[in-house]
């Protein structure tokens, strides 16, 4: 215990000293996120310099063994490294797929040359990776893909399109499924294969949400080579490694739509936009519907908090992330609609510096994807009911 | 307890209140008291052998004969008897009772009555509400000072356990009027008093309940709990953990009435295949089994607050029974819609469920009650 203290007083010291004061205050817009890659253009001196101060300890991919330029802290230590970093409102220093969805499939899963060659740039913000699962005829039915891998010796040409791969017109290297073997039932055949975006025969067309922005693109995939050394685990055995990362892209999209440090909760801009009567919220309707929210809210919250514990003394049902994903991206919408009602016509404001231009009714349109992507409300209760409750 | 699950000890005292629960008071117990028309509404039998387990002590400190375990071990008690829909003095003796005794009773007050509860030898009622809906700082019931005591009168409803109880905890004014939180004294009084009226009340749970009349009821200065006029923020803590014991027995009810349903949805046939392989069923049952998980979780979080003396325990505790309300709902509704007609048969047990599941919520503030507890002490 006394070395955590230890740990927690270093660690305060040195984010007191080395995170820079503009980077200690909430992201309030997507500029405010650093992404890293070849192509990046830092919005601030203060996020170059903070990226590359927490890059240097590790400290962007924290739990990574420090062979490969992680933090190598413990569970523990990287709980207090939050706590700490929350404590002075510290932004995070990367947002990165990198970190949370192929580094670790990549420890898992991938050879010791994988790891040497990419988990490095990854910590230090250096390479942008983008995911190439979802293709325009595979979906929900994630395992029908068809992209063609064909074996050519000691490389593969691969032939194929992908939709929704988020900032592929940004990303470095896609980390990418494929069809190396058609001959089999559909699961098997699947391999997980990372390629340079700038290969020949890769190109991408970004494409517009109702929100207005453009996160996601379609990606073409013409006569591109992938070497055979560039193939995560086995060949054929792609499906397992995609689970496990679409088990974490759930739990990351279920936890989408949490208050972050320093913003107001959705009760707080209820009651600043429409004031207290006699110790309660003006409006009894709304009132009503913002509790019966921030009850699910709180609940889900525990819930996330108890499937940690479990998972550490080792109980609990498993499949868990299914369930979080789908309640937790459902109680997103919920709370994005209650703030466009609370904010009533200001709300609907589209254009124009003075309403932050139209971030919030972006932001309510931007939520109805959380429950598309990564697997749809429909398929998560489809996976609740088959592997939970066994019913088929 | 470390983080959200049980420990070693806790998950014992679970699995035996579950063995336990099976197979001595399980829901054909039920079944038999309502049928034979029973008129103590329980086994008193069985409430022995539930001293000798040791549940009814668990509130109760060591000092006094009991095992001072704890909420979250009663609380696990608690939900094995939702699953089982088990008939026991239980919640209105060694939860309300010893609560109030605990928390307020003078020496003199706890060394005559805690160990009477815990051997089993006393059963105490509670009588709060003088409303159909909860209400708990409504009170008419007024106790003057008269000589070296007072004299109580009034009329309270719903008292749970009180056409048997020994002795009756009762919320009466002593200043103020009906609506003041101020001025409540709870005052000990014996169930034989001269001017005691109990009508017994059978419920909808076959369960039983009282209306009772004070008319002129002389008690002893001494009968005061706590102090004068100061009863109700004590009344709060009590309901608390009364509510959060609450929410536990309907997260047993939730579990086991989705449980059966699930079953049913493995073996009813119909088109030639079970029910279970439809979506339209699958994806109600999975959304319920979402919603059982969080009620789990804001269960043991607010009887964890209560063993901790969090700040926040009250505000915990109304998340709780009000979302335990609201699932325990969903869960027997749709257990009666799942089993189709068989659900609405007195000979399948799913009914049972969703009969002891409304009292329960309604008792001590429903989900509308709650909801609006936590939303003013969240400042909106």
């Amino acid at each position: 215990m006394s070395d955590l203290e230890a740990f927690r007083r270093e660690t305060r010291a040195w984010l007191e000293e080395n995170c820079p004061q503009s980077m200690r205050s909430p992201v309030m817009s997507d500029k405010d996120q650093c992404w890293g890659g070849r192509n990046w253009t830092f919005q601030s001196e203060d996020q170059r310099l903070w990226l590359e101060r927490m890059a240097e300890k590790g400290w962007t991919a924290p739990d990574w063994p420090s062979e490969y330029g992680g933090g190598g802290l413990s569970r523990e230590q990287v709980k207090v490294l939050r706590q700490e970093m929350a404590r002075i409102r510290a932004r995070p220093p990367l947002h990165s797929f990198g970190v949370w969805m192929i580094g670790p499939a990549i420890l898992k899963f991938g050879s010791e040359e994988l790891k040497r060659q990419h988990l490095p740039p990854i910590v230090r913000g250096e390479i942008r990776w983008c995911q190439g699962y979802s293709e325009p005829n595979a979906g929900s039915d994630l395992a029908g893909l068809q992209t063609r891998a064909e074996d050519k010796g000691d490389h593969f040409i691969v032939n194929g399109q992908k939709i929704w791969t988020s900032y592929a017109d940004k990303a470095d290297w896609m980390f990418c499924l494929v069809r190396t073997n058609p001959d089999v039932k559909k699961q098997l055949g699947i391999s997980l294969v990372l390629f340079d975006m700038a290969t020949p025969g890769v190109s991408t067309r970004p494409i517009k949400l109702i929100s207005g922005s453009s996160p996601f693109c379609e990606t073409f995939l013409e006569n591109v080579r992938v070497e055979k050394n560039q193939v995560v685990g086995e060949v054929d055995q792609g499906w397992t490694i995609a689970k496990y990362l679409l088990t974490h892209e759930r739990e990351m999209i279920g936890g989408f739509g949490r208050t972050a440090a320093g913003q107001k909760t959705l009760p707080q801009q209820a009651v600043e936009a429409l004031g207290v009567e006699q110790g309660r919220l003006a409006d009894g309707m709304l009132r009503g519907d913002i509790a019966r929210w921030e009850l699910d809210a709180k609940a889900f919250e525990f819930t996330a908090e108890r499937v940690v514990d479990e998972a550490k003394a080792g109980q609990g049902v498993g499949n868990a992330s299914a369930m979080l994903k789908y309640y937790g991206t459902e109680l997103n919408k919920r709370r994005q609609e209650l703030l466009m009602a609370i904010h009533g016509s200001d709300a609907m404001v589209w254009e124009g510096e003075a309403w932050n231009e139209g971030a919030l009714a972006r932001q309510w349109l931007r939520s109805k994807g959380n429950s598309i992507e990564g697997g749809t409300s429909e398929v998560q209760l489809n996976v609740i009911a088959r592997n939970i409750l066994g019913l088929r | 307890m470390t983080g959200l699950v049980l420990n070693d000890e806790q998950q014992m005292l679970k699995d035996a209140a579950r063995r336990f629960m099976q197979e001595r008071a399980p829901v054909s117990q039920l079944r038999k008291l309502r049928d034979e028309r029973d008129e103590t509404g329980f086994s008193r039998e069985l409430w022995q052998e539930m001293v000798e387990m040791g549940f009814v002590g668990t509130l109760i400190d060591e000092e006094y004969g009991g095992s001072g375990f704890g909420y979250v071990g009663m609380g696990q008690v608690f939900e094995e008897v939702g699953r089982n829909l088990t008939a026991s003095p239980l919640f209105a003796t060694a939860v309300l009772g010893a609560t109030l005794l605990r928390n307020t009773g003078s020496d003199a007050q706890k060394q005559a009555l805690l160990p009477a509860i815990a051997d089993g030898s006393m059963i105490m009622a509670l009588a709060v509400d003088e409303r159909a809906r909860h209400a708990p700082h409504y009170v008419e019931t007024r106790a003057e000072a008269q000589g070296d005591g007072f004299v109580i009168s009034g009329r309270k409803v719903a008292v749970v356990d009180g056409h048997v109880a020994d002795k009756l905890v009762v919320s009466a004014r002593t200043a103020g009027e009906p609506g003041d939180a101020d001025g409540l004294t709870l005052l000990l009084v014996d169930r034989a008093a001269a001017g005691v009226t109990v009508e017994r009340t059978i419920m909808v749970d076959s369960r039983n309940a009282a209306v009772v009349t004070f008319d002129q009821v002389a008690v002893p200065k001494d009968a005061v709990l706590g102090k004068a006029g100061d009863g109700y923020a004590v009344l709060q803590q009590t309901l608390d953990v009364g509510n959060a014991m609450l929410a536990a027995e309907l997260l047993g009810i939730a579990q086991e009435a989705f449980d059966r349903t699930v079953k049913y949805l493995h073996e009813r046939k119909q088109f030639g295949v079970t029910i279970g392989s439809f979506q339209g069923l699958q994806h109600r049952a999975a959304h319920l089994f979402s919603e059982i998980e969080l009620m789990k979780s804001v269960v043991l979080k607010a009887l964890t607050a209560l063993d901790q003396q969090d700040d926040s325990a009250a505000q915990l505790v109304s998340l709780a029974k009000a979302k335990a309300s609201e699932v325990a709902e969903l869960a027997t509704n749709e257990g009666i819609q799942m089993h189709g007609g068989m659900g609405m048969t007195d000979e399948f047990d799913i009914g049972l469920f969703v009969k002891r599941a409304r009292p329960m919520q309604q008792l001590f503030g429903d989900y509308r009650y709650h909801a609006d507890r936590f939303a003013a002490d969240r400042g909106y």
